[in-house]
């Protein structure tokens, strides 16, 4: 399929909070590469994560048209667009989200119970995922009994399970320390030069923003500056 | 739906204390629907042991007013009546009032054939003819007690002041395993004799020959006996022990009342459980969401996970109600003729776990499958 991963048209998005209207997006028209790795820095409040939201389908924009991997997200139901997230994007949070009852297996297979795979071929990919991780040695670890950066890494394991079309991550670096950040955007940064993913990070680290081929900074819901960062 | 199993039990067990606890309320609350469900059909039970084709003809004033012996040859000579045979409630007290059970003084040349459901030996019913402080004994009394042929049972008079010395020489096993065999029968001659020509019994007992007759025959027989010194009251044996069952009140009533308030209670505890369980994960649907579980797929986990716990603490309290009362022998002190809980009992109960565990998971399954996704990222807790 040609034609970019991401499209934005006219997006607008309002929150409404109490009788008060508070526009987080006005008129953005973006588009993303296939393949690309964008980051998206800004203030708080400036809209980085409501377009998180809107291309990963979680969320749906006051006006505009939110085209993902060729399927306009207005067009789908709730349901369409469950099996949508399912299909195409893999999440990745700054507060990892890992299920605290299941270990980290569990966790990473959660995605695949929803594929018509066996439980074999859940176990093959899960393995696999898990390798790209380097944490097939703590399959059967609770999230409470590991470190964050492995806590974090297993939520990439299971955003990498499904093979999606698009990662989007949620400022993936914000809850750890620095060897464990690094570890984590290393990890991105394979899963975009080695697998060729498309990926959408959310940041406020400039060190971490430097790992993209892109950074767009915003403010008040408008995109004020694109940078493209050349790659050695 | 197999594949989510191991989550669901895992989101089950996530507070076990919590769960344990909800678990066993419900099995408290099964227990005791199982027990009061069982005072009905055992009530129910003796209803159907009645025979339709014998009358009790009583005391029209009162159960607990005698009729005259001499009523036995009228009765007989009525058109349509096979048989006739009589007892009375003797109401002896065994060792003390906590040792309850029937004790009825019956007609010794009758009864035994009149009640032909228990069997006993030619040589046990020629015994309890011929010996007036012969007495027979139900298997099942037999068993509680320990009562073997030749064992002597003293009882203490109420009704008949006094103490009556009687000897075991029958145990009566019945024909099917619903007959209630937690009495004890002696001859009515030993209180006629030991009384001077007491002369009057309890009710009398009429075999018809057309089981179809019994309205025709109980008009007859009463008008026989009206605007006598005492007049009679005559009744199918069914008919017979339902008025015997609402001397205690409208009890079924009652049980179906206390019963439903105690299945509402713990669905009221099941619900709060589910309630609370499902608000601490908000954040946590909120991920399954995000990775693609659909609205629907959340709503059948949530409530299969109500489903899963009312379903464990309903089986369990309602295996738990059938084994107690089985290996205890339960009868209410000799109240009920069986107290067994029956599989209708426990099909009902695990019904209404069923019912408990939908209606309970119900809103909280709603609410966790309308969860926006965005709104519970931001959750906290």
């Amino acid at each position: 399929m040609t034609g970019p991963i991401i499209r934005l048209e006219g997006v607008t998005k309002v929150y409404r909070r109490g009788s008060v209207d508070v526009p987080v997006l006005q008129r953005l028209d973006l588009e993303v590469a296939r393949g690309e790795f964008l980051a998206l820095m800004g203030p708080s409040g400036s809209g980085k994560s409501t377009i998180l939201n809107l291309v990963s389908g979680i969320d749906t924009p006051t006006d505009g048209r939110v085209i993902v991997a060729g399927i306009d997200l207005g067009d789908l139901d709730a349901s369409a667009l469950a099996e949508f997230r399912s299909r195409h994007i893999g999440f990745i949070f700054q507060s990892y989200n890992l299920i605290p009852v299941l270990t980290a297996y569990q966790n990473v297979e959660l995605p695949l119970l929803l594929t018509d795979l066996t439980r074999k071929e859940r176990r093959e990919h899960v393995l696999a995922a898990m390798a790209v991780v380097a944490l097939t040695d703590r399959l059967d670890h609770y999230p409470r009994q590991l470190s964050g950066g492995q806590e974090q890494r297993v939520a990439i394991a299971r955003a990498i399970v499904t093979d999606p079309t698009l990662f989007v991550a949620d400022e993936p670096t914000g809850d750890l320390d620095a060897q464990s950040a690094t570890e984590v955007l290393h990890l991105l940064q394979r899963l975009h030069t080695e697998f060729g993913k498309s990926i959408v990070m959310v940041t406020h680290d400039p060190h971490a923003a430097e790992r993209a081929d892109r950074i767009l900074h915003l403010e008040k819901g408008v995109l004020v500056e694109s940078v493209e960062r050349k790659r050695p | 739906m197999t594949r989510f199993l191991p989550f669901i039990l895992r989101n089950a067990l996530r507070s076990k204390r919590r769960t344990i606890l909800t678990v066993l309320s419900i099995v408290v609350s099964m227990f005791l629907f199982c027990t009061m469900r069982t005072v009905l059909t055992s009530f129910d039970q003796s209803l159907e042991m009645a025979d339709a084709a014998r009358l009790v003809t009583r005391n029209r004033t009162s159960l607990t007013v005698f009729l005259p012996l001499a009523y036995k040859g009228r009765l007989a000579q009525i058109p349509g009546v096979s048989a006739v045979s009589f007892g009375t409630w003797f109401g002896g007290i065994y060792i003390d009032e906590r040792h309850f059970f029937s004790q009825f003084a019956v007609d010794p040349d009758g009864y035994l054939e009149m009640y032909s459901e228990y069997l006993l030996t030619p040589q046990e019913k020629e015994a309890f003819r011929r010996e007036r402080t012969a007495c027979i004994v139900g298997e099942k009394l037999a068993a509680k007690y320990g009562f073997k042929i030749g064992d002597r049972i003293p009882l203490k008079g109420t009704i008949f002041p006094g103490n009556w010395d009687l000897t075991v020489r029958g145990i009566a096993r019945a024909r099917t395993a619903n007959l209630d065999t937690n009495f004890l029968l002696f001859s009515w001659e030993y209180i006629n004799q030991r009384l001077g020509n007491f002369g009057q019994v309890g009710w009398y007992v009429v075999k018809l020959a057309d089981p179809n007759r019994a309205g025709d025959l109980s008009r007859t027989i009463d008008a026989t006996f009206a605007n006598s010194a005492a007049e009679t009251k005559t009744e199918t044996e069914k008919a017979f022990q339902l008025g015997f069952i609402t001397m205690l009140g409208n009890i079924r009533a009652v049980i179906y009342a206390v019963g439903t308030a105690i299945v509402i209670a713990i669905m009221l505890v099941s619900m709060n459980t589910m309630m609370m369980a499902a608000r601490e994960r908000t954040r946590e649907v909120a991920i399954l969401k995000a990775v693609g579980f659909t609205d629907r797929t959340i709503l059948v986990l949530v409530l299969t996970e109500s489903l899963l716990i009312s379903l464990t603490g309903g089986i369990l309290g309602t295996v738990l109600a059938r084994v107690v009362y089985d290996v205890s022998g339960f009868t209410g002190g000799g109240f009920f003729p069986t107290f067994v809980v029956t599989g209708g009992t426990m099909g009902q109960a695990t019904g209404i776990a069923v019912v408990m565990g939908l209606l309970s998971g119900a809103i909280p399954a709603w609410n966790a499958s309308r969860l926006k996704v965005v709104d519970a990222l931001r959750h906290v807790g």
